[in-house]
């Protein structure tokens, strides 16, 4: 899984610093709730690419779940 | 509200009365699992079913004078189920034996006199509820005139539990005087035989019932033992001998059962009547029961059905969570939002009960105490607030005239989804209406309302009636039945008249000036115009003017059934909304008419051939308006921004209004991709945002291989993401997406671990 998205996200450049991006553990928060996710982060600016598979998938069940709390 | 309305509401709901066999019946035999059981061919727990109301089934099964057959529903319907009949036969196919054990040995001492019906049962009873009991009896065996009626071994291995169970029986004891009952603290006389009754001296616990053997009821003559044996035990328990037994007998049922969707069913005639009935005979005639429940509500929409319950239960539900400090559900918050609140119910229920009420109740509630989800209504709020925004809101007289006697009022999504029928509605208002048509745009407050977002919805209102004194106080002619009924409501000082009714003014002074239609339409009444029966008829009167011969579905008028956009259903319950619309198109084959642009919209999405009347009065034939491609919500934001635009500019020689600076991003946005948009609720303007602010500072991802850039901006509660190519003139859009996740932890609560 983790492999994969790296391989699905891992041809991103950040724009900024011209650097490929490496996964890193994030914090993501919502309703007062601190999650930490695998993203891929810049590690020049720190700039954080959150891809569709994790948007539609880990995060929108997270906050489906936080919501219904 | 407090716990006194909630539980007034959840008793409208007689979905959990009692059939009325049931309630008829003096012991309460719940008939209809027993008559679903011997339909099955299932006679064991067909007759555990009698064994569990009947003390003596084996008895009472083969004697009993079924008075519930006098109110069985199905005797509207082909004949009442003979339950009588099918008592007998399943005492004699399945297994009535039934353990039971006495409450621990209480010290307390009953005499039951006389072993008719009922002293077997009080003593019965008595025995179960703990009490020593002795069974005098003068004859010389147990069942007293019984015996007249039924085989002797039949009645001694039925009576035979009394004594397993540990009843004393006196047989050949003719109680005389009394004095023999001292030593009991109450005593009960069955005097079911109409024997004379023994001489015992008035006194203090002693309880007198039983059925005279004239116009014998052996179901009675049980249900009067039944009924002494909770008076003694109340009695010698010391509490009230009547609170809570107005049920106890025969009751009238307030269940509810439609019988208009069952057809007639005439009972079989048994082949052999003096053995009863054959297993087959006894599967059918128990399968002529027609289940009696109410569930008026829950046959005719898709969301109480889809919750798996009917009202009691929901309300009960939404109660526990409105009224519990700590309540608030998903699945009660899922519950509450995904009503439609289009009365559809209450037009429906034989008590009224609206499940739009409760559900706007257990909104308040939830808005109340925060636990209100932001991803159920932000989006249709801030589309609202972008609808009474400077960029589609205004309020102007007539071009050329100071005052207005009248004031169009479009509504909000009639110029999002139809902007140019606005503009030749309004043409023709001028056109027509003498001392002034002034217009008025903008929203009229209902997503606020839907959301129980109280504040706001009183500030649109408060925004609408404050346009309306700018203009003088004019007549409103309001387009949308939605923004009706809300006016009517809440600006009850508002003179108001449908755009309908002034349109069928209008074309019955003009008379005839198209050549008729000569089309076939089925009619689709929005829900909030469920009680407008004078708009009702005149659109039809409209259209029949104009050629069409109308077709009325099965649910229409004060029946009427949502689109799957009221009450924003379709924002906190999508595939819901879409599931309503999808049924409701299937209602006809005919094309459908309707008043309402959210009604077209969402009938259009589902492939539904469907007319908005304005179509029917402005469009050339030679357009398939039916066939319109359905509006998305980027578009009608679009739209109603133009409109006001075009007017502003055709009209009142108003200037171009200065662009933002964003809008100057061109975009090209392939179908499938801007339909999963529509579906994530991202708009063209969102997209527009995010790449006008990654090209000017770079804040951005990109990828070498196929040129694409990658791209976020945070609007509001939502973070948007684009993925896009420059192709020369435009943005290309291959990908948009959204969460309401922020990155990084600026609360610093609770740390969740990785998953």
């Amino acid at each position: 899984m983790k492999e994969k998205e790296q391989a699905g996200g891992g041809n991103w450049l950040c724009g900024r610093c011209d650097r490929p991006l490496e996964l890193c553990k994030v914090q993501v928060t919502y309703l007062g709730s601190v999650f930490s996710l695998d993203l891929l982060k810049c590690p020049g600016c720190g700039a954080v690419v959150v891809t569709e598979e994790i948007a539609a998938g880990k995060m929108a069940e997270a906050e489906q779940i936080l919501e219904d709390k | 509200m407090d716990q006194k309305s909630w539980r007034e509401l959840e008793n409208r709901c007689i979905q959990e009365e009692a059939p009325p066999c049931t309630a008829r019946c003096p012991i309460h035999v719940d008939v209809r699992t027993f008559l679903r059981k011997a339909a099955a061919g299932d006679w064991d727990r067909a007759a555990q079913v009698l064994a569990a109301a009947m003390p003596f089934p084996g008895i009472l099964g083969r004697i009993c004078d079924h008075p519930c057959e006098q109110v069985c529903r199905r005797g509207e319907a082909g004949g009442a189920i003979s339950i009588g009949e099918l008592e007998r036969a399943v005492v004699k196919r399945g297994d009535i034996t039934r353990r039971r054990a006495p409450l621990p040995q209480k010290e307390q001492r009953v005499a039951v006199v006389g072993s008719g019906l009922s002293g077997l049962t009080a003593a019965l009873d008595l025995r179960l509820k703990g009490y020593g009991v002795t069974l005098f009896e003068p004859g010389d065996q147990l069942g007293s005139a019984l015996w007249h009626l039924l085989p002797g071994q039949i009645i001694e291995a039925e009576t035979a539990v009394l004594e397993t169970l540990g009843v004393t029986v006196r047989l050949h004891e003719l109680i005389d005087g009394g004095s023999r009952l001292k030593v009991f603290d109450a005593v009960y006389l069955g005097l079911d035989s109409g024997a004379e009754p023994p001489l015992v001296p008035p006194a203090s616990g002693l309880f007198i019932g039983g059925e005279p053997f004239r116009g014998y009821s052996p179901i009675s003559a049980v249900a009067e033992g039944r009924r002494a044996a909770v008076s003694i035990d109340r009695y010698l328990q010391k509490v009230s001998a009547a609170a809570g037994r107005e049920r106890e007998g025969p009751y009238e049922s307030r269940l509810y059962t439609s019988l208009e969707s069952i057809p007639p069913r005439t009972a079989l005639p048994m082949e052999h009547p003096e053995s009863g009935y054959s297993d087959e005979e006894a599967r059918t005639e128990a399968g002529r029961c027609i289940q009696c429940e109410c569930m008026e509500c829950v046959k005719n929409c898709l969301f109480l059905e889809r919750f798996k319950a009917y009202p009691k239960q929901y309300v009960r539900q939404i109660s526990n969570d409105a009224t519990v400090v700590l309540g608030a559900h998903g699945a009660t918050r899922r519950l509450v939002n995904s009503c439609s609140l289009c009365g559809l119910c209450a037009a429906t229920c034989p008590n009224d009960l609206s499940m739009a009420q409760v559900c706007m109740e257990g909104r308040r509630s939830l808005v109340g105490r925060g636990k209100m989800p932001a991803s159920a209504h932000e989006f249709a709020l801030e589309d609202m607030a972008s609808a009474m925004g400077q960029r589609a809101a205004m309020a102007c007289h007539e071009p050329g005239k100071e005052v207005s006697r009248f004031v169009f009022f479009p509504g909000c999504q009639l110029s999002g989804v139809y902007p140019e029928h606005v503009f030749s509605v309004y043409a023709l208002l001028r056109g027509n209406l003498g001392g002034g048509t002034g217009l008025m745009l903008r929203c009229c407050g209902v997503p606020a309302k839907w959301a129980a977002r109280d504040g706001l919805f009183e500030e649109a209102i408060r925004a609408v009636e404050h346009d309306w004194n700018s203009l003088g106080q004019p007549v409103l002619i309001v387009a949308c039945p939605t923004c009706y009924r809300i006016f009517k409501e809440r600006l009850p000082q508002v003179e108001l008249v449908s755009l309908w009714h002034t349109l069928a003014g209008i074309s019955e002074q003009s008379g005839p000036r198209q050549s008729p239609l000569a089309r076939r339409l089925a009619v689709h009444d929005p829900c909030t115009a469920r009680h407008e029966t004078g708009m009702q008829d005149a659109v039809r009167s409209l259209l029949a003017r104009r050629g069409c011969t109308l077709e009325e579905l099965s649910l229409s008028r004060t029946e009427t059934e949502c689109c799957g956009y009221g009450g924003l259903m379709s924002t906190a319950n999508p595939p819901l909304a879409r599931d309503v619309a999808a049924r409701r198109a299937r209602l006809s084959e005919t094309d459908y008419v309707t008043y309402c642009a959210m009604c077209r919209n969402a009938l259009a999405v589902e492939g539904k051939r469907v007319l908005h009347v304005l179509d029917v009065l402005f469009s050339t034939p030679e357009t398939d308006a039916a066939a319109r491609r359905p509006c998305g919500w980027s578009e009608r934001r679009e739209n109603r921004y133009r409109l006001k635009e075009r007017l502003v500019g055709s009209l009142w020689g108003g200037s171009r209004r200065t662009m933002e600076a964003y809008e100057s991003v061109l975009l090209d946005i392939p179908d499938e991709v801007m339909e999963r948009m529509e579906e994530r609720r991202i708009l063209r303007e969102d997209v527009q945002k995010v790449i006008y602010h990654a090209e000017t500072g770079r804040d951005r991802f990109v990828n070498p291989e196929s040129g694409r850039s990658l791209a976020s901006f945070t609007l509001g509660h939502v973070t948007y993401w684009v993925e896009y190519s420059y192709e020369g003139s435009a943005f290309r859009i291959h990908n948009a997406y959204s969460h309401r996740m922020e990155i990084g932890d600026s609360s610093g609560l609770k740390v969740w671990g990785s998953e």
